[in-house]
C-alpha cells in the first residue's frame, strides 16, 4: 500500500462516508420499502388479523325448553346454581388441585370419580365440574381463595332438573353431557356447531332426545374485546340467544302415577292412548329410574346399579321389551277372520279342549272344553281351540297380512326414538330370521300356536295398545304422539302437533260390532268381569297369557315354576266402549294370568281417567316431589 | 447579584460545546421516546427521565472532554474490557441461559455493553498510530483486535451484543482506508449467504440439524425468522404479533394509546425492543418515516462531523458512532417488521431502558466533542 498525504488520506476518507451514506439511505430505503408493503399493500390483511385478535365471539347458550304434562305440571325444567370448576389444561396438578380444594369445599370421593369420568370423556380444554349446587358460603369461601387456584373457577350455570323425579322417566328422559361421538355427528354439520358451541348437555334418551331440536333454542353470541390471554375486557356487542321452545304433553301424569303406582313392586308397562288423536295418555315402564342422576354424569356406582339390577330398569320396555301377546291377540284374530271371510261370527261348534295337528295336540287352557263356542264367546271365555282351527284355516300368510295392517311388527311412529318393530311372524319374516332352509321353511303346525298369541309372535306393549286403540277408533288408525304443542317460550303460541291418520283399514261396522260385543262380554261376565266389577262405564276388554317357557305339555303350576319362568299377564281394553276415549294395554312381567294380574291395574287407569277415582292409598303429592331435588 | 448577561454569558459557556443540530435531533428523538412509553408503558415514566436526565449530563460531559483524552483512554478502556470479558466467560453469572453478567459483590455489570464504545475507540486509536504508514498487516490487527471480544460476547451468547460490537469495529475498518478489493467479495458472499439460507429453509432448519458454531436458540432464532408459521406460539409470536401490529397500523395510525396489540398484551416487549411496532401502529407509516428521517438527520450530522474532525482518530471515532446509529436501528427496525431475526437490538434512543440510552448519548456526545474540535480551514 502506497504513502498517501494527508489531502489525500481525507479525499479517501470522504469517498467513503459518500459510501456509507449512500449505504444508510439504502438501508433505510429497504426498511421503508418492507414498512410501506406491510402498512400499505397489506394493510386489509394485518388489520383483519388485529381485529381476529382482539375479537372473540363467545357463545351464549339457549335456555332449554320445559316439558310440561297436558295439564301443565312441570316435568322438565331449568335451575339456576353454582358449580365449582376445573380446566384441566390451567392446572398443573389436578389431584393435588382437588385435595387443596377439599379443604375448602367438601368434595365426596364420589365427585372426585364422576369427575375423572368427565375428564376421560373430555377435551382438555373444557372446563369440567367438580361440584355443583355449592351454597353461598362455599361460594364465599373459594372466591377468597380463588388467587390459589389457577383454573379453578366458579360458574353460574343452568341445570336441567327433573322435578317429579321417576313419574314417566322412560318417556321424558334426560339429558347428559355431550359425549365425543355426538361432538362428531355436531360438528360435521357447520349450523349445528356453530349453534352448539356453548352447549354441553344434550337430549341422550325420550322426548329430550326426540325433541332436542325444539327444546334446544339457537345460540346467542357476545362479541368481546379480549386480552393475549384471554380474558374478556369489555363486551362489543351481543345477540341475544332464543331459548328453547316448550313441549306440551298429551301425558296426563296423574294418569301416569295411578298407573304406575298400580304396578308396585312389579315388572311391566302400560301404554293408555287417546283412540280419536293417538295422543298418549300414560307411558309406563317399570321398573323406573331417576332421570336427574345422569344430567351431570352419573356417578359409577349409581350407573352399575341402574346396569346391573336384574330388573333392568333401564330398558324402556313400553316400546323396546317384545312380548308375546296371548289371548290379548284374539280379538284381532276373530276381526281378522271376519274381514277376510274366513269364518262367520255365528258359525259355531263344539269345543272338545284340544285341537289335533298331525302328531301334535294342541291343549285348551280348560280341560273338557268350553262346550258350543261361537266368536263372541270364544272372546268373552278365550277358548284356545277355536283359535287354533281359525289360524290354521287362515294360514300365515293371511294372518300376517291383516296384523301387519294393524301395525303389528312395524314401528307405530311415536316421537321418541329407538322403537323395535317387535316380531310378526310369516313366511318372509322365517326367511330373514333363519340361516338353514329346513329352519327357513314355514311349517303349518306353526300357524296353529300364532292364533293365541303365541309361537313366534313379540310386540311391544305400545304396538299393542296401538293396535287396540285402532280398534276403538272403528279402524282408523292415527299415529301415537307425546307432544300435543309446541310452544314458543317467548310469545307463548302454540304450534299443534297435530293427530294424523295414517290409515283408515276400512273395517265393516258390523264385524267391529261382534268384536265390541265380545269385549264387553269379557269384562262384563267373562274373563276380566272380577276385576271391571261394578265400574261406573262400560268397556271392552281382553285377558291375557303368555307363556314365558314351554311346558311340553305338562300342567302348569304357578308357584312351583321359577319367578322369572312364570307367564306374562297382559290385559288390552278400551272405555266407554260406546265411544271409547282411552284404549290401553297391560304387560306384567311374570306376573301369571293377565285377569289377576294385568286387568286390576287397567280398572284402576280407567276408573281415574273416567270417573275421576282415585285409588286408595295412592301419593298424589306433587308438591312434596318438587322439592325432593335432584337425587344427585 | 446575578445580571440578565451574566445568566446568558453562563448558558452560552454551558451550551456551546453542544453541537445544535446534534442536540436538536437528539432532543427530537428522546421526546418521541418519552412520548410512547407515555402509551406503551407510562408506569415506567419516570424511570425514563431518570435515565434521560443520567444520559444527557454524560452527553454533556463527553462533549466537554477534547478527542485527545479519549485517545488517552482508549487502549486502557479495551484492555479493561477484554478482561472483564473473559472474566464472565470464566466465572460469569448465567441468566436465562446466557453467561452475559460479572457480580463484582457490589454491583453486576454486563462488560459487553463497555465493549460498544471501547472496540471503535481502540482501533481508531490504533489506525491513529499507524497513520501515513498503513500496511495491509494493520488490518490483519485491526481483524484480531476486532474478533477476540467479538467470539467471546458471540460465546455468551449474545447474538446481538456482538453484531453491534462487530460492526463497529468493522465500519472502523472501512472509514480507515480497507482496500475494495476485499469488501466487495465478502459483501458478496455475504449477500449471497443470507440468500442461500433463505431458499433452502426447510433443509437447513430441519431438527437435528447442526450449525457450527452457534447455539441451538439462535438457529431456532433464525428459523422461526424465515417461517414465523412454524413457532406461532413460542419464538414466532414475537415476529407476527409485531408484524401485525406494524401492518395493521396502515397510513396514519390508530391514534396515540389506541393500538390494539400494544394495549392488549398481543405485542410482547413493547416498551423495549419492540416500541417502534407502536409506534407503526398508533401512528402508521407516517410514524415510520419521521423515526427514518430523524436518524438519518443524525447519521448525516455525525458523518458530516466526521469529515471535519481535526485527526484521523475523530474521524474514524465519529464515522464509526454514526453509523453505529445506523446498525442499531437497521437491526431493530428490520427485527420489528420480521425481515431480521429478533436478537435484542434495542431502538436507539427510543427503546426503553438505561443502558444503552446511556451508551449512545455517550456518543453522542463524542460526536460533539469532535465537532467542538473540528479542522479549522
Amino acid at each position: 500500500m502506497e504513502i498517501k498525504t494527508p489531502e489525500q488520506e481525507i479525499q479517501r476518507f470522504r469517498a467513503r462516508v459518500v459510501v456509507a451514506g449512500l449505504f444508510v439511505l439504502c438501508g433505510f430505503g429497504l426498511i421503508l420499502a418492507r414498512y410501506a408493503y406491510l402498512q400499505v399493500v397489506r394493510y386489509d390483511y394485518y388489520s383483519t388479523r388485529a381485529e381476529d385478535n382482539r375479537i372473540s365471539l363467545l357463545p351464549v347458550a339457549p335456555n332449554r325448553g320445559l316439558i310440561v304434562d297436558r295439564n301443565g305440571v312441570v316435568l322438565a325444567r331449568n335451575y339456576s346454581a353454582y358449580t365449582l370448576e376445573i380446566t384441566p389444561s390451567k392446572v398443573q396438578n389436578l389431584e393435588d388441585t382437588i385435595d387443596q380444594l377439599a379443604d375448602i369445599i367438601e368434595i365426596q370421593p364420589r365427585d372426585r370419580r364422576r369427575f375423572r369420568k368427565l375428564l376421560d370423556e373430555s377435551k382438555n380444554f373444557e372446563s369440567l365440574p367438580i361440584r355443583s349446587r355449592l351454597s353461598d358460603e362455599e361460594v364465599a369461601r373459594f372466591v377468597a381463595r380463588r388467587y390459589r387456584f389457577p383454573g379453578v373457577d366458579i360458574k353460574a350455570r343452568l341445570f336441567r332438573q327433573y322435578p317429579l323425579g321417576e313419574v314417566a322417566a322412560h318417556a321424558v328422559g334426560y339429558i347428559g353431557r355431550i359425549n365425543q361421538r355426538e361432538m362428531v355427528e355436531i360438528n360435521d354439520d357447520e349450523e349445528l356447531a356453530a349453534n352448539y358451541r356453548g352447549t354441553e348437555h344434550i337430549g341422550k334418551t325420550g322426548l329430550e332426545q326426540s325433541y332436542e331440536k325444539e327444546l334446544h333454542g339457537t345460540s346467542g353470541f357476545e362479541q368481546v374485546e379480549v386480552d393475549a390471554s384471554g380474558r374478556a375486557i369489555r363486551a362489543l356487542a351481543r345477540t341475544a340467544p332464543v331459548p328453547g321452545n316448550d313441549l306440551q304433553l298429551t301425558l296426563d301424569i296423574g294418569l301416569q302415577r295411578v298407573a304406575e303406582q298400580a304396578f308396585g313392586e312389579r315388572r311391566g308397562s302400560l301404554v293408555a292412548i287417546e283412540p280419536s288423536t293417538g295422543g298418549v295418555l300414560a307411558f309406563v315402564s317399570t321398573p323406573r329410574f331417576d332421570p336427574n342422576l345422569f344430567v351431570d354424569g352419573i356417578s359409577t356406582e349409581n350407573w352399575d346399579a341402574l346396569n346391573n339390577s336384574p330388573d333392568h330398569p333401564m330398558i324402556n320396555r313400553a316400546m323396546n321389551g317384545a312380548y308375546p301377546p296371548g289371548s290379548t291377540f284374539k280379538p284381532f284374530m276373530a276381526l281378522a277372520a271376519l274381514e277376510t271371510g274366513k269364518r262367520a261370527a255365528t258359525t259355531a261348534f263344539h269345543d272338545p279342549g284340544f285341537f289335533v295337528f298331525g302328531n301334535n295336540t294342541f291343549r285348551d287352557d280348560k280341560v273338557g272344553g268350553h262346550g258350543m263356542v261361537d266368536m263372541v264367546k270364544s272372546i268373552v271365555v278365550s277358548c284356545d281351540t277355536y283359535y287354533y282351527t281359525l289360524a290354521n284355516e287362515m294360514g300365515i300368510d293371511l294372518i300376517s297380512d291383516f296384523m301387519g295392517k294393524l301395525g303389528f311388527g312395524s314401528r307405530t311412529g311415536i316421537d321418541i326414538s329407538g322403537e323395535s318393530i317387535g316380531v310378526l311372524p310369516s313366511q318372509a319374516w322365517k326367511k330373514r330370521r333363519f340361516k338353514t332352509p329346513a329352519q327357513q321353511k314355514w311349517y303349518a303346525g306353526e300357524t296353529i300356536s300364532i292364533g293365541i298369541g303365541q309361537g313366534y309372535n313379540a310386540y311391544t306393549p305400545l304396538q299393542l295398545a296401538h293396535a287396540t286403540a285402532t280398534l276403538a277408533n272403528g279402524g282408523v288408525m292415527f299415529k301415537p304422539h307425546i307432544v300435543k304443542y309446541v310452544v314458543d317460550a317467548r310469545t307463548g303460541q302454540r304450534r299443534v302437533i297435530e293427530p294424523t291418520p295414517v290409515a283408515d283399514l276400512g273395517f265393516k261396522p258390523e264385524n267391529l260390532e261382534v268384536i265390541r260385543k265380545g269385549l264387553i262380554g269379557v269384562n262384563l261376565y267373562g274373563t276380566g268381569a272380577r276385576a271391571f266389577a261394578g265400574a261406573k262405564y262400560t268397556s271392552g276388554g281382553k285377558t291375557g297369557t303368555a307363556q314365558v317357557f314351554s311346558l311340553r305339555g305338562a300342567k302348569y303350576i304357578e308357584h312351583q315354576v321359577h319367578a322369572r319362568l312364570r307367564d306374562h299377564a297382559l290385559y288390552i281394553a278400551y272405555a266407554p266402549a260406546e265411544k271409547p276415549t282411552i284404549a290401553l294395554a297391560v304387560l306384567v312381567e311374570n306376573g301369571g294370568f293377565g285377569a289377576t294380574a294385568a286387568a286390576p291395574i287397567a280398572r284402576q287407569v280407567m276408573d281415574y281417567y273416567l270417573a275421576g277415582i282415585k285409588p286408595a292409598g295412592a301419593v298424589q303429592d306433587d308438591a312434596a316431589a318438587e322439592t325432593e331435588g335432584t337425587g344427585d | 447579584m446575578i445580571n440578565l448577561s451574566d445568566l446568558r454569558g453562563f448558558a452560552l459557556r454551558f451550551l456551546r460545546p453542544l453541537d445544535p443540530f446534534l442536540l436538536a435531533v437528539a432532543l427530537a428523538i428522546v421526546a418521541v421516546a418519552t412520548l410512547m412509553l407515555e402509551s406503551a408503558s407510562p408506569e415506567r415514566l419516570e424511570a425514563h427521565l431518570f435515565n434521560l436526565a443520567i444520559a444527557l449530563a454524560v452527553m454533556w460531559f463527553m462533549a466537554v472532554q477534547p478527542p485527545q483524552r479519549l485517545h488517552s483512554f482508549a487502549l486502557p478502556l479495551y484492555v479493561v474490557g477484554l478482561v472483564l470479558l473473559i472474566c464472565v466467560a470464566m466465572f460469569g453469572d448465567i441468566s436465562k441461559g446466557a453467561r452475559r453478567w460479572l457480580n463484582l459483590g457490589f454491583m453486576r455489570i454486563q462488560p459487553s455493553e463497555l465493549m460498544k464504545i471501547a472496540m471503535p475507540l481502540m482501533l481508531a486509536w490504533y489506525f491513529q498510530k499507524r497513520e501515513g504508514m498503513l500496511k495491509v498487516r494493520d488490518f490483519l490487527v485491526a481483524a484480531v483486535l476486532l474478533a477476540l471480544p467479538a467470539t467471546l460476547i458471540l460465546k455468551q451468547p449474545d447474538l446481538g451484543t456482538t453484531l453491534l460490537v462487530l460492526s463497529s469495529g468493522l465500519f472502523v475498518i472501512f472509514f480507515a482506508g480497507l482496500s475494495w478489493k476485499l469488501i466487495v467479495p465478502v459483501g458478496i458472499i455475504g449477500v449471497a449467504g443470507i440468500v442461500a439460507i433463505v431458499s433452502f429453509e426447510s433443509q437447513i432448519c430441519a431438527p437435528g440439524v447442526e450449525w457450527p458454531g452457534l447455539h441451538e436458540y439462535q438457529k431456532h432464532r433464525v428459523c422461526t425468522l424465515l417461517d414465523p408459521a412454524s413457532d406461532p406460539l413460542g419464538k414466532g409470536f414475537h415476529t407476527i404479533q409485531s408484524t401485525i401490529a406494524v401492518g395493521s397500523g396502515g397510513m396514519l395510525g390508530k391514534g396515540w394509546r389506541e393500538g390494539t396489540q400494544t394495549h392488549l398484551d398481543f405485542l410482547p416487549e413493547r416498551h423495549t425492543d419492540f416500541i417502534l411496532a407502536v409506534i407503526s401502529e398508533e401512528f402508521g407509516l407516517a410514524g415510520v418515516i419521521i423515526i427514518l428521517i430523524l436518524y438519518c438527520l443524525l447519521i448525516g450530522r455525525g458523518l458530516m462531523i466526521a469529515l471535519n474532525a481535526a485527526t484521523l482518530f475523530g474521524r474514524l471515532l465519529a464515522g464509526a458512532i454514526s453509523m453505529i446509529f445506523f446498525t442499531y436501528a437497521f437491526v431493530n427496525m428490520g427485527m420489528v417488521a420480521g425481515m431480521l431475526p429478533v436478537v435484542g437490538v434495542p431502538l436507539p434512543m427510543v427503546s426503553y431502558g438505561g443502558t444503552a440510552l446511556v451508551t449512545l448519548c455517550l456518543g453522542i456526545g463524542i460526536l460533539m466533542s469532535v465537532q467542538q474540535h473540528r479542522r479549522r480551514k
